[in-house]
């Protein structure tokens, strides 16, 4: 919590991108979450990878649940459009709005509480059916709002900042996500933005169901020994499978690595993902070995992250239901009752 | 790099950029948070102690403070500093109290010739300690060319009674309207030590055509305007061509328009920009209707009669060599003639020691200066010192006040045995801020203002009349809310590595971009893989030690607002806003802060 707002003045070299903003105009209000969040971080992350995608904030939409990191949609963007849901119920009222106006981009935000517990079944659902959005769960293993209690992506046997050893299995988002589906699945740390930026951006362009699990330390509940999602945890046990370069399709790319160690993902909307490969034989396109990756790792303690999965091929509700390429929103009487002799000649191809 | 090294005054006193460019070193942060604080006779005393004459440098200094000012290098403007000393001089309650104590007599007499700020400051400086200080000078009235040179309008003779008045009453024995001719017969006087504080007092002349013959109508700029202060000179002709394009040319200029002249020009060898005038003093003569013209070399007084017609000016253009010299060369143009009634000459200000013998063992170079040193501010004739004018030609009263001080602790050691080259060092402390674990004890809202402007008193009005002061200074609501515009530089971000855990949250707040967690490298390599591309090479980065991902914290202080975010924003405490103090050591003090 600051009391101070944040200066208006900025540096001076403070560069404007595509739409003439500066990064600075991709800010929201100054965050009331504790010193050294690492939602702040995950906050600046998409404040810097909409500023380089020139993503009119208008056009974007951010969506939340309860929580500490459903406060922070409060923080960025504070020129895009907001829902609050109650608590677990962002992905069916963003799949609402998704259906409703297929135009913007979807940003959902969400915490381990949110998604892991109450929200399980909507997060689940809203992943299977591939609704078109970015799904970023600030995962800090912690009820911080209610003083520390362990959550549902706490891991088995880490202890709370009391000393109390956690009996329960922990849900693993990243794993439940490639289950259901989800054709775009990363994983990455509030505390590398380095690799957190990219991933955001990509998954912002990507046409589906994109699911960023990302590690949040909680400075005030988690960040102790015998944490696993405290800073030096995660720090100690990273296991980077990749790291990406997001290439919007008007740039050139320019591959710089030996061949063979990189992979190039084009997707729907041109935009090309260069992923450095830093695993051996770690193929991102590869649903089934990617689980498998996944799972002998984390029997090992390490967390992995990086782009863990990504279908250039991905298809999302709307194509589903075969929906109408006009926003169902901007649809007029004219087009929705097309009158009684239309009735008449649909009634009779069914006679 | 290198760890930084914060030991030792420098590397803050650079961050206070306003303090570092002052040649006295005032805590310029510290007097203007008094002033927002109401506390006029603190922050006056703050200044007094630094500079000597805050209510005279608050209406003429030539503010090497604002173009150093930070905030001139995140917004338009700095802040007005100067006019703020100005608001605390102008609302301070009685500060008699405050002023020194005068210590026994030490049995030391001190001799100093003129009584101008350099004069003044060493006397100051002396006073309380026991000496006894004579002060001769030529002229009536103690105050020196802020006397004699600066026109009433911009500066009222109050204040200038006032402020000399606080040091002659330090027990000065002023011995006025008593010129020195013979340094030789002063040193008979079994001086201890001797100050020679003359200033440069001639104004130079151009030896054109016509010069003799026109002379009653050719004026000295500095010269006359000494006449108009002391009264001998009460009007001008209607037209008036001022040569020379410094602050002495802009004073004249304005005063003319004072006394009768109503079409008033200013005609300058060299471009408009690249005039010696504060680009203020120039704004203030166009303000009254005075153009400046450029590019014009007075070649010929035209006169018929014996009486001054006017001036005849070669067109020149400035052409600039591969070295990117500026030559003026002649533009080809015919010349041009100015009719005019009277000419004011302000083409530069000279030394002159015609009364200092050159057998007194005092050497001087080739071009008739003392030989004086950088730093003690002594002759080669051991006993006898320098400062002001006189010592490195013409400067500025806050350059006079600066080179008073070190020449009143040379003064001091020499006359108590001790090394004079044995400088005392500065006394600095750091004081952490934290009041609260969002509270601090300086207001770090940055306000958004822009600079407001001095309010003036109405053309009309203040043209009728020479000794009416045309600026009427900030109330308290304006000094208030420009004194808010300081972005208190001297309450520095101190950074303590081994409690840092990395989390990124100052990185994230800062409005300025100014802190990155990178990898070491070389510096110049370093300033381009910053957050933001530190280019101000004249700005040091901050650097830590090698944190615990082997990284290190680099912030480039060259925007830095202050504001304090990164503090409250970090979670372990490793930043610390603490205030820097440093106040320097005058003579015969040891250095310690307050």
């Amino acid at each position: 919590m600051t009391y101070i707002t944040k200066p208006q003045l900025h540096h001076p070299g403070l560069a404007p991108n595509g739409l003439g903003k500066t990064r600075r105009d991709y800010e929201g209000s100054v965050s009331t979450l504790c010193a050294g969040c690492g939602h702040d971080s995950i906050s600046a992350a998409i404040i810097q990878a909409a500023y380089e995608l020139d993503l009119p904030p208008h056009r974007v939409a951010k969506l939340s649940g309860i929580g500490c990191s459903s406060k922070t949609p409060d923080y960025f963007l504070g020129a895009s459009h907001g829902f609050n849901t109650v608590h677990g119920r962002m992905p069916s009222v963003l799949t609402g709005a998704n259906l409703a106006n297929r135009d913007l981009i979807y940003l959902g935000v969400s915490g381990d509480g949110d998604s892991a517990s109450i929200g399980f079944g909507q997060f689940a659902h809203a992943i299977r059916r591939g609704v078109n959005m970015t799904y970023i769960v600030e995962n800090n293993g912690v009820y911080g709002l209610t003083k520390g209690q362990f959550s549902a992506t706490s891991d088995k046997g880490s202890k709370s900042k009391k000393g109390v050893v956690n009996h329960d299995s922990a849900i693993d988002l990243v794993s439940v996500a490639l289950q259901l589906g989800a054709t775009f699945v990363a994983r990455s740390f509030s505390g590398d933005k380095a690799q957190l930026v990219p991933l955001i951006k990509a998954a912002l362009s990507h046409q589906g169901a994109a699911f960023i699990d990302c590690i949040s330390p909680c400075i005030q509940f988690n960040n102790h020994a015998g944490s696993t999602k405290s800073f030096d945890y995660v720090r100690d046990h990273n296991e980077a499978v990749n790291t990406l370069d997001f290439v919007v399709p008007r740039e050139a790319i320019h591959v710089d690595y030996e061949p063979g160690t990189n992979t190039l993902v084009t997707q729907h909307d041109g935009s090309v993902l260069n992923l450095h490969k830093l695993a051996e034989h770690y193929d991102p396109t590869d649903r089934i070995s990617a689980m498998a990756y996944l799972a002998g790792r984390q029997a090992e303690g390490e967390v992995v992250t990086g782009l863990l999965y990504v279908d250039p091929r991905a298809t999302d509700l709307h194509e589903g239901l075969e929906t109408v390429e006009t926003p169902l929103n901007q649809l007029t009487d004219a087009q929705l009752i097309p009158g009684s002799a239309v009735l008449a000649k649909l009634n009779a191809s069914l006679r | 790099m290198q760890r930084t090294s914060t030991v030792g005054p420098d590397y803050f006193h650079k961050v206070v950029d306003c303090q570092w460019a002052c040649p006295a070193h005032t805590p310029v942060p510290e007097y203007i948070r008094l002033i927002a604080d109401g506390r006029y006779a603190d922050a006056y005393m703050v200044n007094w102690r630094s500079n000597v004459f805050p209510g005279i440098l608050g209406r003429t200094c030539d503010r090497p403070c604002e173009p150093a000012c930070r905030r001139g290098r995140v917004e338009d403007e700095p802040v007005a500093i100067c006019r703020l000393k100005r608001v605390a001089a102008d609302n301070k309650t009685d500060i008699t109290a405050f002023l020194p104590q005068v210590a026994p007599r030490n049995g030391k007499t001190v001799a100093l010739v003129g009584a101008g700020p350099a004069a003044l400051t060493v006397a100051r400086d002396l006073a309380p300690l026991g000496y006894h200080v004579v002060v001769y000078d030529g002229d009536a009235k103690a105050g020196g060319m802020i006397r004699r040179q600066i026109p009433r309008f911009r500066l009222p003779e109050e204040v200038i009674d006032e402020e000399v008045g606080y040091i002659t009453g330090l027990g000065i024995d002023m011995r006025l309207g008593q010129r020195i001719d013979s340094l030789k017969d002063l040193l008979t006087e079994d001086y201890d030590a001797v100050f020679v504080g003359t200033g440069a007092p001639r104004g130079r002349d151009l030896d054109l055509p016509g010069r003799k013959e026109a002379a009653a109508n050719i004026h000295i700029g500095i010269d006359w305007l000494s006449s108009v202060a002391f009264e001998h000179v009460d009007r001008i002709g209607k037209r008036v061509i001022v040569l020379g394009g410094g602050n002495t040319a802009m004073d004249c200029c304005r005063t003319s328009r004072r006394l009768g002249g109503e079409d008033v020009k200013v005609i300058v060898r060299s471009g408009f920009e690249e005039m010696k005038a504060s680009p203020w003093e120039k704004e203030d003569a166009l303000h009254e209707d005075i153009p400046i013209l450029n590019y014009l070399v007075p070649k010929e007084f035209t006169h018929e009669n014996g009486r001054l017609t006017g001036v005849l000016f070669e067109k020149v253009t400035a052409q600039f060599d591969e070295k990117g010299r500026r030559k003026l060369v002649p533009s080809g143009d015919p010349d041009e003639h100015f009719a005019c009634d009277d000419v004011l000459v302000a083409v530069g200000q000279e030394n002159a020691f015609p009364w200092i013998e050159r057998d007194l063992g005092l050497d001087f170079d080739d071009w008739g200066m003392p030989k004086v040193d950088e730093v003690t501010f002594q002759s080669t004739l051991p006993k006898v010192f320098f400062g002001g004018d006189s010592a490195f030609g013409p400067k500025n009263i806050i350059w006079a006040v600066a080179q008073g001080h070190d020449a009143a602790i040379s003064i001091d050691r020499f006359c108590q045995g001790q090394d004079v080259r044995d400088r005392p060092p500065p006394g600095t402390t750091m004081v952490s801020q934290k009041m609260g674990i969002h509270e601090w004890s300086y207001d770090n809202d940055v306000s958004n203002d822009l600079r407001h402007r001095v309010p003036l008193r109405e053309k009309g009005e203040s043209l009728k009349n020479v000794k009416l002061e045309v600026e009427l200074g900030f109330d308290l609501q304006l000094g208030l809310a420009e004194a808010q515009r300081c972005l208190n530089c001297d309450v520095q971000t101190v950074f303590a590595e081994p409690i840092c855990i990395e989390c990124d949250a100052c990185v994230d707040i800062c409005p300025v971009d100014a802190i990155t967690f990178t990898a070491n490298g070389e510096e110049a390599d370093l300033r381009t893989r910053l957050s933001a591309p530190a280019l101000n090479l004249t700005q040091d980065l901050y650097v830590s030690g090698e944190l615990k991902t082997g990284r290190v914290m680099v912030k480039d202080e060259d925007v830095c607002l202050h504001c304090g975010l990164c503090a409250e924003r970090c979670p372990t405490g490793a930043w610390d806003m603490q205030q820097f103090t440093l106040e320097m050591t005058h003579a015969g003090e040891k250095p310690c802060a307050r």
